[in-house]
């Protein structure tokens, strides 16, 4: 049983995180450069993002469809899967998602790649990082409840 | 449009791993690997599950490392647009509109497309048109060469 929580509480979650810091890296999509060139639909195109995505859906789609046979996740037997999401297109949705696109292709960064290159140890990856801290920051002091 | 550094097999590998890494903390903890909102609860400490969440995100920075010991060659790390008041633009931006949004490429990219949430595709459709149309103004204004 203890081991159990550990596997839930240390383990789960350290494992996804590396192997998804590990794909961000061999996918290409850690490299400002290749997420800018896919940007780059009317000059030089890279394609490759479009990859990076249907591989990656093509393993979370199965596993939510898997979810929807099993009463709960494997090590987390007091916990339901979540189904309750918000399903309406709202203004929220559409101003937040633009203004990340924006601020997406003007450095070539999303928030995963942003925070595992931070192993470049290098001065603008540091300062986007924090600024896109900062930039939650304001959304948080923005909301009301 | 001219077609240049498609690298059809690493990003596709990458990828599937990515959704591997997905998998895992869905099938076997039930939470989603949505990027902007872990790191969003991590800064802000939430009490309510930041132990697994901040491990998440200290795994995001391990494993590139792990991965360097295998002298993978990967595909490089190049920032085109290097402009220090560009740079923290984007990173405002992306800080905000993520949390505006409720989601980034991971959360409403790979999560809410794989559950084929309508929100999540248009969501996304949304942030690829922006940036799409950003890097052609980008370039237009010769504030970067691609």
């Amino acid at each position: 049983m203890g081991s159990f929580v550990v596997i839930k509480n240390f383990f789960v979650p350290l494992a996804s995180g590396i192997i998804f810091g590990i794909g961000l890296v061999i996918a290409g999509m850690a490299n400002p450069a290749k997420v800018m060139g896919f940007l780059n639909v009317f000059g030089n195109w890279d394609p490759s993002l479009i990859f990076v995505m249907s591989g990656a859906i093509a393993v979370s789609m199965p596993a939510f469809l898997i979810s929807k046979k099993m009463s709960s996740p494997l090590f987390n037997k007091e916990k339901v899967f979540n189904q309750q999401f918000k399903k309406n297109i709202d203004s929220p949705l559409i101003i937040g998602s633009l203004i990340f696109g924006i601020g997406w292709a003007l450095v070539g960064f999303c928030p995963g790649p942003a925070i595992s290159s931070l192993t470049q140890v290098d001065g603008n990856v540091f300062m986007f990082f924090i600024a896109m801290s900062i930039g939650m920051l304001v959304k948080k002091g923005f909301k009301s409840d | 449009m001219n077609i240049v550094n498609f690298t059809l097999v690493e990003s596709l590998l990458g990828g599937l791993i990515m959704g591997l890494g997905v998998a895992i903390l869905y099938l076997l903890r039930g939470n989603y690997a949505g990027v902007s909102k872990i790191y969003y609860n991590v800064i802000f400490v939430n009490k309510n599950g930041f132990l697994w969440r901040l491990l998440f995100i200290v795994g995001l920075i391990i494993g590139p490392i792990i991965l360097s010991f295998f002298s993978y060659n990967d595909l490089g790390f190049e920032m085109p647009n290097a402009n220090p008041i560009i740079v923290i633009l984007g990173g405002l931006l992306v800080g905000y509109g993520t949390q505006l949004g409720s989601g980034c490429t991971s959360g409403h990219g790979i999560c809410g497309i794989g559950r084929l949430s309508i929100r999540s595709i248009f969501g996304t459709c949304v942030f690829v048109a922006a940036g799409v149309v950003t890097v052609f103004i980008a370039r237009t204004l010769e504030w970067v060469v691609l």
